[in-house]
């Protein structure tokens, strides 16, 4: 069709046909350091202070000493790994909003074990069948919906989140039964005399076991989306399930499978966390985690190399705002506020990847890649969070 | 026994912030735009207007006046959704970008952006109790009619409650009218079904997303406003809106795009939110954990039965989540 | 006759340099084959598109029309092959979508004024009825009244009649008689030669983007219309080998598709594919080649009938309810090249060695994929085919329609196919790329392959195929003999059951 657009405009808009990857990533880098500007420019707006003082001291909280790189490797650990288990369901378009219920249910099970079997069995078997009972309960939690999905086309996005909060219902429910001591509304340190379902450490590292495993699921899962026939037909299935039809693969089967592995993942996130590294359990233990995993995944463009970067940046973020919480007295939520704008601008910055904006004014200048549209991007993009934030900052 | 007009009054209380966001979504979802920073819009909404009364209280010094006490709180709370609204709009309608991800990340930024200033607030006051209670402004927008009190149960039940929850039905019973019977529903359901015939038609889609999203988004953040002045008499504590947010959208598909529906399905959420308060269990605090699950897992029935049940008028606006460009055609 | 006129003069590439005139209380009928720029020149008119060149006149005054809806303000309305029209609304909600109109929106007013217009014009609308619970018909009527109630006095009609049955059709054709009465312009675009003589009073033809002529309908006669629509023959010289062992190779008996929505596609359809030849399927577009393809390659649901394979040794196996996994299971190896090739035979955003895979990545035990193979045969389809690309790292969105066509080709025959399918196979194809595509063809039925071709060129499918079947909405209207037969003779098969002179319809 001839670009006749019906009143030549000022701007068109038109679909590119794609953008080298190297462009692409400087676009959105390019977002990212628009991003830490803006974040500046509200941080000295709210409190007053040097920005570059600010990130300094995050990066301090962050990285300052051993400890802190051990915490941070933690915690990019809990992100990373649910934002693996999402990647393929999100490959094939299947919203699963539903990862903080599956780490629960996950996290749920191991507790159970412990505290049931606790003094039953020797520690490996012990452990292993509570890695066994986990992932088969986060799978079960991700499978439900999967199959109402697959069947009826059930809305998977509000029933996976419905999900979540029939896990934490649950967990609430089994806090209460456990609670220990009675009365503080806790379950307190799981088998803190016999160690007894808990994950062995490497040496003196606490943090290490999982680190590892979640290391080798990020490989597991680039090697499962990549090379593997199983991630193959999920690619197709996201792709066209036209196509998929066309060639013989059963779209609804497919759907369950990834599904279940989704869940699996997202129940040996709560195996490790309640078994390595918290042993014990709390209705906040995913802690909004699973959303921002979705995020990450997203971010990521399904590439579990990038999803390190991204979960990585986003715990220095958290990391970070918590350290200048206590040193300046910010707000612990100061790192979502900053977790927010950078997802704006980078959400933004994809426009700019994957559109061509064309003036029609005079000759018809036109906008072309590079880094230039990133400011272009962000400008647009940004504009109302800037503004709102930056009043109400200067409001307090 | 159960007591029921103990229990309508506040299962209806409850109900009253669902019902904004229902409403508010419902709009939103009509024109074709599936935004999960609903629950963020209702933090920022409930914030904004805490800000805003809280600067009112600090600056007229304990001499309130009952007009600005109500305008000021209200105003703020309009123009924070507003651009809650603005923000999702630019993102997904004119640069496109994924409805899904935009929501999350506002609801994250916005929950955030909550508790930050809410945190922020509490140690200027210096008090010792983690949240801010702005009583004075409250009393305005708590207040009942003057006769509640005087008419026994009938009173309690019908009468008691702040302005802000009789504007909650009349804006919902408003927007079920506007939507059904007037050329401007028309138009803003055409362009959440299908937008290609709608822009046809000559209908201008991007004014209409524009609009539906940020008129939703105000009326969502009055769901936080009255929670925090009215439910929680001013008292502000950080996290405490909790997962209403998430719960008003998916009364959305409950109530099939219906906000006539969603007045009574509010209120009946409301009340399976609190029911746990009314059964009897005794001392067995674990069992109540339990009953708090039932508006989820009605939600999910439903979820299933409308999916199951094929009939046309209960399924969600075609081009929901959908982003449009003309020239895909 | 006083009154409307309209001069046309366009130049995309769909349409060169045409001049029509569309008169008041006439109906006029655009006659022409598919791609003869028809549509594109009735958009221009209803403001879908804008013309590169030339001028727009009504009454004599140069307009300019820029969208739908300033076609209205020109009393233009069309009505579209693809209804226009939101599912879950009433007839009347459609009808008054997108007016400014003043005052509250009244249904009731609306429904008396759609009464009005039913009872000027002779039809029945229910302005209360929801969309998706019409029959096409019905979505064509309220179409035709939201035009109206519009007040259009030109109506353009988009071959109205294709997904009518011969009952609907004769409704329809009442309610245009009662409207040229009332002294509106008409304008059908079609290529079914009986409507052209069973409602027009005059006809004009384009042929390949150019206008050709127009006549008075009862002035002249099928023979000579289809020879202004077709053309002179073009020599074309494609190879045709005599048939290699020609032996039964799919057999179809009686069968009969529905859509979803309940329209009949195929009925009643008989016929033998043979190996080593090429069946020609011919037919006006959307008579059921895509179904009937789609039916043998296990991807329809099939009301009624057989699709029987016969193995080389003599051996019947019916592929009836099968997919194509249990089809490919059975030994059976079927190559479909369907029409919509990255929404169908391709997926767009993968690269060229991806889409090799999706036929054969299952193969062996290993749980991965083995992209070596592909890889290979990914390069051996750019060398062998002449496809333009980077490389085979690229991917076939960001080929042209020439190259991502040969990619599918060259899998679907990698595979080295008894069955080969084919729809619109060289469509959008350069002349080079066309025939090296004849080329395949032609070695694969040297090589014993049943091909399957469904073309919308008579001059191809005369000089390609050995046997050409007709279709004739959804019915076999006939199977002839490739090398003898006639081209007018097809063509009036495609419009008539038969091709004879009688009208059976």
């Amino acid at each position: 069709m001839s670009s006749k657009a019906n009143q030549e405009p000022l701007l068109h808009i038109t679909k590119r046909r794609a953008m080298p990857w190297q462009a692409a990533w400087a676009v959105r880098i390019g977002s990212i350091v628009f991003a830490l500007i803006i974040c500046a420019i509200i941080t000295m707006a709210a409190t007053g202070l040097d920005p570059m003082s600010v990130y300094g001291t995050m990066l301090d909280g962050a990285f300052g000493s051993e400890r802190k790189i051990w915490i941070l490797g933690k915690e990019t650990a809990v992100l990373l790994i649910i934002a693996l288990a999402m990647a393929p369901a999100f490959r094939m378009k299947f919203w699963n909003l539903g990862g903080e219920g599956q780490v629960l249910i996950g996290a749920l099970v191991t507790a159970a074990m412990m505290i049931y079997l606790g003094e039953r069995l020797p520690n490996p078997i012990l452990i292993l069948l509570m890695f066994v009972a986990a992932v088969a309960a986060g799978a079960l939690w991700a499978g439900i919906p999967a199959f109402f999905k697959a069947k009826w086309n059930t809305n998977e996005t509000l029933f996976t989140l419905m999900m979540n909060y029939v896990a934490i219902q649950l967990v609430a429910y089994y806090i209460i039964i456990w609670e220990s001591p009675k009365g503080s509304g806790k379950v307190g340190v799981i088998n803190q005399a016999t160690e007894a379902g808990w994950l062995p450490r490497i040496g003196d590292f606490q943090y290490l076991l999982n680190i590892i495993i979640v290391a080798l699921v990020t490989i597991g899962i680039y090697i499962y989306l990549k090379y593997s026939k199983h991630g193959y037909e999920i690619s197709v299935v996201g792709e066209s399930q036209q196509t998929a039809r066309y060639v013989g693969i059963k779209v609804d089967r497919v759907i369950i499978r990834t599904l279940l592995l989704s869940g699996a993942i997202c129940g040996l996130c709560g195996f490790l966390m309640v078994s390595g590294t918290d042993h014990t359990i709390t209705t906040t233990l995913a802690g909004g985690r699973g959303f921002i995993g979705v995020l990450v995944a997203w971010l990521a463009q399904f590439n579990p190399g990038a999803m390190v970067f991204a979960s990585l940046l986003l715990t220095v973020l958290t990391r970070g705002a918590s350290e200048i919480s206590t040193i300046y007295g910010l707000n612990q939520s100061f790192g979502d506020i900053l977790t927010g704008i950078i997802l704006f601008c980078i959400i933004g910055s994809e426009f700019f990847i994957n559109y061509r904006v064309h003036f029609r004014k005079g000759v018809g200048r036109r906008v072309d890649g590079g880094s230039k549209p990133a400011a272009v991007a962000e400008t647009a993009g940004d504009d109302p969070a800037e503004k709102e934030t930056g009043k109400e900052g200067a409001d307090v | 026994m159960f007591d029921l007009i103990a229990f309508i009054p506040r299962a209806i209380v409850q109900g009253i912030p669902l019902l904004y966001g229902c409403t508010g979504e419902t709009i939103s979802e009509k024109a074709g735009s599936l935004n999960l920073g609903i629950p963020g819009v209702m933090y920022v909404g409930g914030i904004c207007g805490v800000i805003g009364a809280f600067l009112y209280e600090q600056s007229c010094g304990g001499h309130v006046n009952g007009f600005l006490a109500i305008t000021i709180p209200l105003l703020s709370c309009l123009l924070g959704s507003l651009l809650m609204g603005l923000l999702f709009a630019v993102l997904t309608v004119t640069l496109r970008a994924n409805q899904n991800v935009v929501g999350l990340a506002m609801t994250t930024f916005g929950v955030g952006f909550g508790n930050f200033f809410g945190g922020s607030l509490i140690k200027l006051t210096g008090s010792d109790v983690p949240s801010i209670a702005l009583s004075a402004t409250s009393r305005y927008f708590s207040r009942g009619l003057p006769f509640a009190g005087d008419m026994g149960a009938f009173g309690k039940v019908f009468l008691s409650y702040g302005f802000l929850a009789y504007a909650a039905v009349i804006i919902a019973f408003i927007t079920a009218y506007v939507l059904k019977k007037t050329r401007t529903g028309l138009h803003l359901r055409a362009v959440g079904e299908n937008p290609a015939t709608a822009d046809a038609a000559g209908i201008n889609i991007t004014r209409y997303k524009y609009l539906s999203i940020c008129i939703g988004c105000m009326i969502a953040g009055l769901g936080g406003l009255y929670y925090v002045m009215d439910y929680a008499s001013g008292v502000w504590s950080n996290d405490a809106f909790g997962d209403r947010g998430w719960l008003a959208i998916a009364l959305v598909i409950f109530t099939l795009w219906r906000p006539n529906i969603a007045v009574f399905a509010s209120f009946l959420f409301g009340g399976l939110y609190i029911l746990y308060l009314f059964i009897p269990t005794g001392t067995d605090l674990a069992v109540k954990e339990l009953y708090k699950m039932l508006p989820y897992v009605v939600t999910i029935i439903v979820l299933i039965l409308t999916g199951m049940r094929n009939k046309r008028e209960n399924q969600p606006p075609e081009s929901l989540g959908l982003p449009y460009f003309r020239e895909d055609r | 006759m006083r009154g409307i006129t309209k001069i046309f003069d366009g130049k995309v590439t769909a349409n060169n340099n045409v001049d029509l005139d569309i008169y008041k209380g006439e109906i006029l009928s655009l006659l022409g084959e598919n791609g003869s720029g028809k549509t594109t020149l009735m958009n221009m008119l209803s403001g879908i598109y804008f013309p590169d060149r030339g001028q727009i006149y009504i009454n004599g005054e140069p307009v300019t029309i820029n969208s739908p809806r300033e076609a209205y303000d020109h009393g233009i309305g069309m009505i579209h092959q693809h209804f226009k029209l939101v599912d879950v609304f009433t007839a009347a909600e459609n009808i008054v979508l997108g007016l400014e109109e003043e005052g509250k929106l009244d249904l009731a007013r609306v429904a008396e004024k759609i009464q009005k217009i039913c009872d000027t014009y002779g039809f029945e609308v229910d302005p209360k009825k929801k969309i998706y619970d019409m029959s096409v018909s019905q979505k064509q009527t309220v179409e035709i009244v939201k035009v109206l109630y519009r007040g259009a006095d030109i109506l353009i009609l988009d071959e109205p009649t294709a997904v009518l049955t011969p009952q609907e059709t004769e409704k329809l054709f009442t309610v245009l008689r009662n409207m040229r009465s009332a002294g509106k312009a008409i304008v059908i675009i079609t290529h079914k030669l009986h409507e052209v003589e069973a409602i027009s009073d005059r006809v004009a033809v384009l042929r390949k983007g150019e206008y050709i002529g127009e006549m008075k309908t009862s002035e002249t006669n099928a023979q000579e219309m289809t020879n202004m629509m077709v053309g002179r023959e073009v020599a074309l010289n494609i190879d045709r080998p005599a048939p290699v062992d020609p032996r039964p190779k799919i057999r179809v008996e009686d069968l009969t598709v529905r859509s979803s929505d309940g329209v009949l596609k195929l009925d009643d359809v008989s016929f033998t594919a043979n190996s080593g030849e090429i069946l020609g399927i011919a037919g006006i577009s959307g008579c059921g080649q895509k179904e009937l393809l789609e039916a043998i390659a296990g991807l329809q649901n099939v009301e009624k009938g057989s699709i029987t394979y016969i193995h080389d040794d003599g051996s019947e196996e019916s592929l009836l309810g099968k997919d194509p996994l249990q089809i490919a299971s059975m030994g059976v190896s079927l190559s479909f090249v369907p029409e919509d090739r990255l929404g169908m035979g391709l997926v767009a955003s993968m690269d060229l060695t991806d889409n090799m895979m999706l036929r054969s990545f299952r193969k062996g035990k290993s749980v991965f994929t083995d992209r070596k193979t592909p890889k290979k045969l990914a390069e051996k389809v750019v060398d062998e085919l002449d496809v333009n690309t980077p490389g085979v790292s690229t991917p076939v969105r960001r080929l042209s329609g020439g190259n991502v066509q040969k990619v599918l080709v060259g899998r679907e025959i990698a595979s080295a196919p008894t069955v080969l399918l084919s729809a619109y196979i060289v469509r959008g194809l350069d002349i080079n790329s066309s025939y090296t595509i004849y080329e395949l063809l032609n070695l694969q039925k040297k090589n014993g392959v049943a091909v399957i071709y469904v073309g919308e060129d008579l001059d191809v499918l005369l000089e390609l195929c050995d046997r050409i079947l007709v279709l004739c909405s959804g019915r076999v209207s006939g199977i002839v003999d490739g090398v003898k037969a006639d081209k007018n003779q097809v063509g009036l098969m495609m419009t008539r059951l038969g091709g004879g002179d009688t009208d059976e319809q």
